[in-house]
C-alpha cells in the first residue's frame, strides 16, 4: 500500500503532522489536494450532471489498483456494470481485465420501487453485508458509492435511510475505507439530499459552464479537514487517459536564469541579440501585422532547435500541420524530416474549439508527454473570439510559468490589427515576456516590405536597428537597413538607391584619377622646365669658363709675347713679370 | 437458521399456484424473529398448505445478497408466482403484507 505521509517525520518541524493522504494517480488533483483524498475517510465529490463525477471516481479507484496496488469495490446506484465499463473504456480502463484479476469488483445495487412494500421496521443491513463481502473478497482498499442518492428515490422511509447512511459512513471509517461518495449538486445545498452532513471530511465540487458557446469544465476543493488546500477553481479535461487538473503552479516567480543562449536560426538576427540568441528558458513574443511573417520566424526558430537535436513543439491555431508544411517549406524550411525523426510535433486546433482553460491543459499535458526544448504558439491572439485581453493574460501568465519552470523557451506570434497602436502587442501581455520582436511593413513608393527590430531583449545588449527581413527561398535573411537621407530605405527603394551610390563612388574615383593624372602631367613639365633652366644656366657657366680661359691665355700669350720681346730687344733678364710664362 | 422448504399436502381446494416465499434475515436480530413469526402466522391463517418458506441468514452467506438485491433487513421476497414482489420491514402490518404478496386475504 502506497500512501503519501504529508509532513511526517520532523518533529522539529513547526507545523503538525498531517493526516495520511491517499494519491489518487489523477494529475493535478493530488498537488492541489497536497497529497491526494483522506485515507480512510469519506470524500464527497459533487456536481450537477454530466461533470464526470463517476469518472472521477472511477479513475480514483482504477488508478488506486493498478497504480498504488489499492484494490477497489465500485458499488454503483444507477448503472450497471456493463454500462460503466463501456463507459470508461474511452479513458483507456479495462474494468473487466481488472475485475478478472481480482483488483476491482463492480457490485450494481438496483432498486425497483415498485417491487418493494414497506412493513414494519427495518435497516439497511443487507446493503452494509454486501458492501462487506465485496470488500472482504478482494482486500479492498477503496470504495467508491455512485450514487447513494438512487436509495432515496427508491426506499420510501427517508427518515431510516439517513440513519442508516449515517451509519454506513461510520462504518467505512471504522474499517478504515477511502471512501469516494458521489452526489448530484442540489438547488440551495452542495447535494440534492445533503449528504455533506455526513461526509464532512472532504468536498470536491465540479462545475461545467457555458461562456461564449464554449464549455468548462472547473473543480474545486470546498473543503478539506485537516489539511491546508489550494481554494480555487481549477480548470480539468476529461482526456483520452482520464482527468488531468491544471494547478495553478507556482505563481511564486522562482525559476531558475539559465546563462545558456538558443539560437533563432536567423545568424543576423542571433547577431542583433547580443550575438547568440534569446536565453534558454525565456519568453519571446513576435507581434506584428497580418502577412509581416511572424509564423515564419516561429518556424525558423523551431527548426534550429530541431537542427541541434532538441525536440521541439508547434501549436498553431491558425494552419493544419500539413499546410503549415507545405507553406515552411516554400521559404526553404523542411520540417517534414524532423516531424518523421520524432523531434518536431505540430498540433492544431481551432481556438476556440475548447474554452482557455482546456488549452492550457492540453497543452500541459502535451508539454509534460514529449519534453521538449523549445515551444512555439502561433498564434496567441486569437484565442478567444472577441480578443478579450483580460481573460487571455492569465491564462497565458501560468502557460508562461508552467514552461519556464520546464526550461523551455518559448515563443509566442501575435497579430496586431493593422490600424493599432504601434507598440501594442495585441494581447497586452508584453511584460510577461522577455523579449519582444516587432514585425512591421514599410510602405513607400509603391510597395511593402518588411522590417524586424528589437524592441527589448532583458538581459542581454540588443540592437537597436530597424533591420529589413526577407524570405528567400533559404529561409529568412537579414539585410542592413538603408539609410538614405532620413529614412529607413527598404525594398526596391533600397536597391535604386544603392545603384545611385555605386553609380556616385564610381564617379568620384574617375574624377580623382583624372585629377591625378593632370597632376603628373604637370609635375613632368615643371620637371622638363626645371631641366631646361639648368641647362641653361650650364651653357652660361661653361662660357663663363671659356672667356676667363681665354683671358687667361690671352694674358699668358701677351706675357710670354712681352718677355720674347724684351729678350728679342735688350737680352735683359725677363723681369719679375714674366714668372708665369716659362716653366 | 436455514430450514429446508416445507411444503404441505394440498388441500382439497382448487389447485392455487404454489407461493415461494424466501425471508432474509440477518442474524438473530429482535426484527429477524419478529419477522420470521409474523411471517409464519400469515402464512399459516391465508395461504394454508400452499406455501414454502426458506430462511436466509445473510451473517452466514453474504453472497446471496446480491443475486436477489436485498438491501434491506428482514426482507421478504415473493418469487413464485411471478413477478417478483420485495417486503421489507419486520411484517408486522399483516394488511400491507397480503397487499404486498397478492394473497386473497382468507376471511376467518
Amino acid at each position: 500500500m502506497n500512501m503519501v505521509n504529508h509532513k511526517s517525520k520532523s518533529p522539529s518541524a513547526a507545523t503538525p503532522r498531517g493526516i495520511l493522504k491517499s494519491p489518487t494517480g489523477i494529475a493535478g488533483l493530488d498537488e492541489i489536494t497536497g497529497g491526494g483524498l483522506p485515507t480512510g475517510r469519506p470524500t464527497l465529490v459533487c456536481g450537477s450532471a454530466g461533470c464526470g463525477k463517476t469518472m472521477l471516481a472511477t479513475e480514483f479507484l482504477v488508478r488506486g489498483a493498478m497504480e498504488f496496488g489499492e484494490p477497489g469495490v465500485f458499488m454503483m446506484f444507477e448503472e450497471n456494470a456493463e454500462e460503466l465499463t463501456a463507459n470508461v473504456r474511452s479513458l483507456n480502463f479495462d474494468l473487466t481485465k481488472l475485475v478478472a484479476r481480482k483488483k476491482i469488483v463492480l457490485d450494481h445495487v438496483h432498486i425497483e420501487r415498485s417491487e418493494i412494500e414497506e412493513t414494519g421496521e427495518y435497516d439497511l443491513e443487507g446493503l452494509f453485508i454486501r458492501l462487506g463481502h465485496a470488500i472482504d473478497s478482494i482486500g479492498a482498499k477503496r470504495v467508491v458509492l455512485d450514487t447513494v442518492e438512487a436509495l432515496f428515490a427508491g426506499l420510501p422511509n427517508h427518515a431510516i435511510l439517513r440513519a442508516e447512511l449515517r451509519r454506513l459512513f461510520r462504518r467505512l471509517k471504522d474499517r478504515g475505507m477511502t471512501a469516494v461518495i458521489t452526489g448530484e449538486r442540489g438547488e440551495h445545498s452542495m447535494t440534492r439530499y445533503g449528504l455533506e452532513e455526513y461526509v464532512a471530511d472532504c468536498v470536491i465540487m465540479l462545475d461545467q459552464r457555458m461562456r461564449d458557446q464554449v464549455s468548462t469544465r472547473r473543480l474545486r476543493v470546498v473543503k478539506y479537514r485537516g489539511t491546508a488546500h489550494g481554494t480555487n477553481e481549477y480548470p480539468f479535461l476529461i482526456g483520452a487517459n482520464g482527468l488531468s487538473v491544471l494547478p495553478i503552479t507556482s505563481l511564486q516567480l522562482d525559476h531558475q536564469a539559465s546563462p545558456e543562449r538558443a539560437p533563432t536560426g536567423i545568424p543576423k538576427l542571433d547577431a542583433m541579440l547580443g550575438g547568440k540568441g534569446f536565453y534558454r528558458a525565456s519568453s519571446v513574443l513576435v507581434s506584428g501585422s497580418p502577412g509581416t511573417g511572424k509564423s515564419s520566424i516561429g518556424a525558423q526558430f523551431a527548426d534550429a532547435a530541431c537542427r541541434r537535436g532538441e525536440r521541439a513543439l508547434i501549436f498553431a491555431y491558425e494552419e493544419s500541420p500539413a499546410q503549415m508544411l507545405r507553406n515552411m517549406a516554400s521559404i526553404g524550411l523542411r520540417l517534414q524530416p524532423w516531424v518523421k525523426k520524432g523531434l518536431l510535433q505540430i498540433h492544431s486546433s481551432r481556438p476556440t474549439m475548447h474554452g482557455l482553460e482546456q488549452h492550457l491543459v492540453m497543452i500541459h499535458d502535451t508539454v509534460r508527454a514529449f519534453q521538449p526544448r523549445v515551444v512555439v504558439i502561433d498564434p496567441i491572439s486569437n484565442l478567444t473570439i472577441d480578443g478579450n485581453e483580460t481573460e487571455v493574460k492569465p491564462t497565458l501568465m501560468r502557460l508562461i510559468d508552467i514552461l519556464k519552470s520546464r526550461q523551455i523557451t518559448s515563443l509566442f506570434t501575435s497579430l496586431t490589427s493593422g490600424i493599432a497602436a504601434l507598440e501594442d502587442s495585441g494581447v497586452g501581455v508584453s511584460s510577461l515576456m522577455d523579449s519582444w520582436l516587432l514585425l512591421r511593413n514599410v510602405e513607400f513608393n509603391g510597395e511593402r516590405n518588411r522590417t524586424l527590430q528589437v524592441l527589448k531583449s532583458r538581459g542581454m545588449a540588443h540592437s537597436n536597428q530597424v533591420r529589413e527581413f526577407i524570405l528567400t527561398d533559404r529561409g529568412i535573411d537579414l539585410v542592413e537597413a538603408y539609410l538614405g537621407a532620413d529614412r529607413v530605405l527598404t525594398g526596391t527603394a533600397r536597391v535604386a538607391q544603392e545603384t545611385q551610390e555605386r553609380a556616385a563612388a564610381g564617379l568620384r574615383r574617375e574624377n580623382h584619377a583624372r585629377q591625378l593624372r593632370q597632376l603628373a602631367t604637370k609635375r613632368k613639365s615643371i620637371t622638363a622646365q626645371i631641366a631646361a633652366l639648368q641647362a641653361e644656366a650650364e651653357a652660361e657657366e661653361a662660357e663663363v669658363n671659356f672667356a676667363i680661359a681665354q683671358e687667361n691665355l690671352d694674358v699668358a700669350a701677351a706675357q710670354q709675347n712681352i718677355g720674347a720681346m724684351t729678350c728679342l730687344r735688350g737680352g735683359s733678364a725677363p723681369s719679375t713679370n714674366d714668372k708665369k710664362g716659362r716653366a | 437458521m436455514k430450514t429446508a422448504p416445507r411444503k404441505m399436502k394440498p388441500s382439497s381446494t382448487p389447485a392455487k399456484p404454489a407461493f415461494e416465499l424466501r425471508l432474509y434475515v440477518a442474524g438473530q436480530t429482535v426484527k429477524s424473529v419478529a419477522a420470521l413469526a409474523n411471517l409464519k402466522r400469515i402464512c399459516e391463517t391465508h395461504l394454508v398448505g400452499q406455501y414454502g418458506i426458506e430462511v436466509i441468514d445473510l451473517m452466514k452467506t453474504p453472497q446471496l445478497a446480491a443475486g436477489d438485491q436485498i438491501l434491506a433487513v428482514p426482507t421478504l421476497v415473493r418469487r413464485v408466482p411471478a413477478p417478483i414482489r420485495k417486503i421489507i420491514g419486520d411484517l408486522s402490518n399483516e394488511e400491507r403484507v397480503l397487499v404486498g404478496l397478492d394473497i386473497q386475504p382468507v376471511q376467518k
